[in-house]
This record gives structure tokens, C-alpha cells and sequence, in this order.
């Protein structure tokens, strides 16, 4: 098959769409599949064959955060030559909603379109005011796809319409094999995420460490992320703060190798969050995890069976539970076990089956993608004048 | 001034027909989607009662297992159009006690070519609810503009047909799609 993937976002910033979109991409090759991916990416970057440049992004303003887009005359130009020159079965436009690369394809193409909403955000202004001018463009969408029950019902509420949920994929061997590591191993705590975003969560767990170090003195936090060290460790008491290890920016390997060796894997996150790809890489490496009770996680942990949640943003719920935790080696080994059972639903063997099912589901008998052609427009008002 | 009011009454019918136009042509592009789902969805309804009813007859399953099964997937084979919705229904039902336990599962894939069966029910199952989501989001997509008021006024949709959606219960049995949400 065919298949034509639009990313929206920069190919060189890390980001969890666009390792979603490069492990898809690969998986589908690996099965013998043709995939081409269009993404903004800057000229000199090295992109990997299957990738596609359509430009530089424009860093934006756009909702409450700057976003690099790809958006004007010469994107639409560069996603039409894309689309004529791949001669795709189906193309798969990953959030369709964000005014970048993913709408403009909408736009230009007709045919087998699939599309996958990430972001669960709450309705913005811009988005109803742009609501006519985008329901002509999703309309042409022929199968939706939401990672999550929540981010779903966002997707029901906001635009109508339905969606199938699948999950995003893990590769669960990559971190099951990964070998721990002996000095990151005995009675530590995990945080991945960026250290300056708050949003992350580290400043609840910075107010829950000190009642976790006074019931276990011996414990440890390990902290991997980009961000300012000293403002994180500064609502610490100085005596506290040589428990936290900061591990900076790590490789996919060291990730791996950290999670594997973690005692228990903390993840505080308030909010922003519609499926939680973190929590998944951790149940796959067996660790036990402790996450805030926000809706996404609670789904990827199987409503608290697969891993132990507290009450959102509470640090003395969040303290209790790790306590609690590191406490109890059978407890840890329980949640192992059914983490790592409950996890061979992400894999990509399962994820990446589901969704050529819907490739398979809108190609049954259509006609393969191709630009939507404005001189139909023309031909139509031709007979309109007849 | 009477040049000018004409000039731009006609560039105002002008642009009322380029949008009359327009809204046809995605009216227009909704029914071919509707009709593209919908056959999508008789492929999926058609492929699933055909794999239960080869696990039927092929011995694999208990003689009351068997029975039950290819009754109901005969019944959803050969329904006419108006108890469709109700003919497949009893088939999910069906499946679901049949395959209710993980047991079963197992035991059909235990017998040679049965893991190949097990397989292409489980996807079948799984494609089903997959193909009517897709079919119903067409067709409320297309009854959102069809309410629109220029497309009843300007009778744009023609003698389509006003679309409707597919309702039927195909919860797939738990034993066999073992996935979160849907």
C-alpha cells in the first residue's frame, strides 16, 4: 500500500507527534509498505529518506504556547506537488485541527483520508471562530482516529462526528531488553520530562520529596529532562537536595536503561496530558508506576490495576504513595507483572495492525488519493451558465 | 449609477452561485463518502458472518456452540435490508456467548488451522464497530449541512436520499479484542 503521512509539526524539534509519526512510519516499511512522511523541517536538516521536506516552520503564537507552523502560499504549493507526485492510496493527517500542514492537506486532497487528533484541548475561541472554515476540510476526513476514550469524547464534543480510539504504539522489546543499570539502581525514584514546565509536575513531587526521604533516608530521585537544575532543587532544604541526581537530556537508550532500573517511576503531570506515551515506555521496561489521577493516565493504567495513581497536584497524597511503595518489594513486583502484561496492547505489533485495518477500512473500493481539484469548481459554474 | 448597481448585482449573483456551487459539490463529495463507507461496512458486516459461519461448520467448536453460531450468521447473510440492523445485532450477540471466555478461545486455537480461524474473527470483530463509526461520522456529517438552510432552500442535495445511520450493537466478545476503548 501506498501511504502518504503529514506530520505538523518540525521534524528536528523532538516531540511525542512526531516520534509517533517516525515509528509508524518505520513499522509500516518494515512491513513491506511504501510510506512517504511530509513534515516542516529546516533545508540543512538530515531527514531519514522516507521524510519529506515542506519547509521551515514559522514559530506562531498559538494557543497559549509558540508553535512552529507551516502555513501561506508556498506550503500549499509544496503539499500539493507532494500529493501529485506520491500518487497515494490513503493519506493519514495527524491533527487535522492545528492551522499547519495537516489542515492544508486537508484541504488539497480528496480520496481515502485518515486523521489522528493527539491533543485533547479544551474548545479555544480561535477554534470556534474557525469552525466554518474548518468543516469543509474535515469533512473530507473519511475515518478519525483519537489515542485515547478522552481524547475521543474532546473530539465528539468540540466537532460532532465519532472517532475510533487506538492507542499510540510502543516498541515494548526495546525497553523490556534494556539492561539496567547498577548505580541507578536501589531505592530510586524516576522523573522524565522537561524540568522548567510545570505542567510536568516536578515542583509537586520537589514538595512530596522531603516526607519521602524522612521515611526512606536511603532513597534517591533521579531526574532526566532539559531545564533549569537550581531553580528545581530550590524549594529543597539544602541537606536534601544532593538526593537528587539530575541525568540532563538523555539518549533513547539511557531511557530505557533508566526505567528498567528505577524502583518505582513517578509521573506528577497536572494536566495537558491526553494519553501519556511515558507511563506506556515504563510499563514496558517493568517499572512500577505512580502517576496523578488525570484521565489519560488513568486509562493507560487500566483505571489503577497496572499502576498506583494519587489525587492530581495533591504532594501529600503523591508522598504517601510512594512511601507506600518503596516500602513493599511484592507490592512493586505485582505491579510489574500485570504492567507488563497489560502493556502488549501498545505494542506496535498491535497498534500498527489496528491502523492498517483502517487504511484497509476507507481503501475498500476507492479510488486512491489525489488533489482536489479546483477546476471541477470551474467546470461546474461552466454548466451552472449553460 | 445604474451601470454601477448593475455591475454589482451581477458580481453578487455571481458570487452567490460560486458559493451555491461550491456547497453542492461538498454535498456532493459527503454522498460518495457515505456510499464508500457504507460499502466498506457490508464488506466488514459480510466478511464477519462469513468467517463464523466456516467456524461453524468446520467442526472445531461444540455441536450447540456450532448451531447457534451459523443460525445467527446465516440470519444476518440473508436479511432483507430493514432487519439488517437487528439480524447483525444477533450475531454480536452470539459471538459474545460463544466467545464469552478466554477458554474457548484457546480451545479453538488448539486445533490445527484453528489459530488461523481465531485470527481472522478477531479481526473481523474488531473491523466491524471500525467500518460503522467511519459510516455513521459520514453520515452525520452530511446531515449537519443537509439541515443547512441555503441547502433545503436551493433543494441542493437533489433526490438523494436523507442518509441514515447504521444502528446495531457490535460490542466484539471480550475474549477475542482485547483492547481498551472501543
Amino acid at each position: 500500500m501506498k501511504i502518504g503521512i503529514v506530520c505538523p509539526y518540525s521534524w528536528d524539534v523532538p516531540g511525542g507527534v512526531q516520534f509517533h509519526i517516525r515509528d509508524l512510519a518505520e513499522h509500516l516499511i518494515g512491513l513491506g509498505h511504501t510510506v512517504s512522511v511530509l513534515a516542516p523541517a529546516d533545508d540543512e536538516t538530515p531527514l531519514p529518506p522516507y521524510v519529506v521536506s515542506a519547509g521551515r516552520a514559522v514559530p506562531v503564537p498559538y494557543n497559549g504556547s509558540v508553535a512552529r507552523l507551516n502555513f501561506g502560499f508556498l506550503s500549499a504549493a509544496r503539499v500539493r506537488r507532494w500529493l501529485h507526485d506520491g500518487t497515494f492510496d490513503v493519506i493519514h493527517i495527524h491533527e487535522p485541527t492545528s492551522p499547519s500542514l495537516g489542515l492544508l492537506a486537508c484541504w488539497s486532497a480528496q480520496g481515502p483520508i485518515v486523521a489522528t487528533f493527539h491533543t485533547s484541548n479544551p474548545r479555544s475561541r480561535a477554534m470556534i471562530a474557525a469552525y466554518p472554515i474548518l468543516q469543509p476540510a474535515l469533512e473530507k476526513i473519511s475515518a478519525r482516529i483519537a489515542v485515547s476514550e478522552y481524547a475521543r469524547r474532546t473530539l465528539v464534543e468540540h466537532l460532532g462526528g465519532d472517532a475510533v480510539v487506538i492507542p499510540n504504539g510502543v516498541d515494548v522489546g526495546f525497553f523490556a531488553k534494556a539492561e539496567p543499570k547498577a548505580e541507578w539502581q536501589g531505592q530510586t525514584l524516576g522523573f522524565i520530562g522537561r524540568i522548567d514546565e510545570p505542567r510536568k509536575g516536578l515542583p509537586v513531587l520537589m514538595k512530596a520529596l522531603p516526607a519521602i526521604l524522612a521515611a526512606h533516608p536511603e532513597a534517591r530521585l533521579l531526574v532526566a529532562g532539559r531545564g533549569d537544575e537550581e531553580e528545581a532543587v530550590a524549594s529543597l532544604p539544602k541537606e536534601l537536595r544532593e538526593r537528587v541526581e539530575f541525568l540532563g537530556m538523555v539518549s533513547d537508550e539511557d531511557k530505557a536503561r533508566l526505567l528498567r532500573s528505577v524502583d518505582v517511576y513517578v509521573a506528577p503531570n497536572t494536566g495537558g496530558e491526553s494519553f501519556g506515551i511515558i507511563l506506556v515506555e515504563a510499563l514496558s521496561a517493568g517499572a512500577p508506576v505512580l502517576a496523578s489521577d488525570l484521565d489519560a493516565f488513568a486509562q493507560v493504567l487500566d483505571q489503577g490495576a497496572a499502576g498506583d495513581l494519587f489525587a492530581n497536584e495533591d504532594a501529600d497524597a503523591l508522598a504517601a504513595a510512594a512511601i507506600r511503595l518503596l516500602g513493599d518489594p511484592e507490592r512493586r513486583a505485582g505491579l510489574r507483572e500485570r504492567g507488563e502484561a497489560h502493556v502488549r496492547r501498545f505494542d506496535w505489533a498491535t497498534v500498527g495492525a489496528d491502523i492498517l485495518a483502517v487504511y484497509e477500512t476507507v481503501t475498500d473500493g476507492a479510488a486512491s488519493v489525489a488533489e482536489d481539484e479546483r477546476s471541477g469548481l470551474r467546470a461546474r459554474f461552466g454548466l451552472a451558465r449553460d | 449609477m445604474t451601470v454601477t448597481l448593475f455591475v454589482w448585482i451581477v458580481v453578487a449573483l455571481i458570487a452567490i452561485g460560486v458559493y451555491l456551487s461550491w456547497t453542492a459539490g461538498r454535498l456532493d463529495r459527503l454522498h460518495s463518502r457515505i456510499d464508500a463507507a457504507r460499502a466498506a461496512l457490508d464488506a466488514q458486516l459480510l466478511r464477519r458472518a462469513s468467517v463464523t459461519q466456516e467456524l461453524a461448520t468446520s467442526g472445531v467448536l461444540d455441536p450447540a456452540a456450532s448451531i447457534v453460531l451459523y443460525e445467527a450468521a446465516h440470519a444476518a447473510r440473508q436479511a432483507e435490508e430493514d432487519h439488517r440492523e437487528v439480524a447483525e445485532s444477533e450475531l454480536s450477540t452470539a459471538l459474545r456467548a460463544v466467545f464469552g471466555e478466554p477458554a474457548q478461545v484457546e480451545a479453538v486455537k488448539e486445533v490445527p488451522g484453528g489459530e488461523d480461524a481465531a485470527t481472522e474473527l478477531a479481526a473481523a470483530v474488531r473491523r466491524v464497530p471500525m467500518a460503522r463509526r467511519f459510516h455513521n461520522d459520514s453520515v452525520r456529517a452530511a446531515r449537519a449541512l443537509r439541515r443547512h438552510r441555503t441547502v433545503r432552500l436551493f433543494r441542493l442535495a437533489g433526490h438523494a436520499p436523507f442518509p441514515l445511520a447504521f444502528e446495531m450493537d457490535d460490542a466484539p466478545p471480550v475474549a477475542l479484542a482485547d483492547r481498551p476503548g472501543t
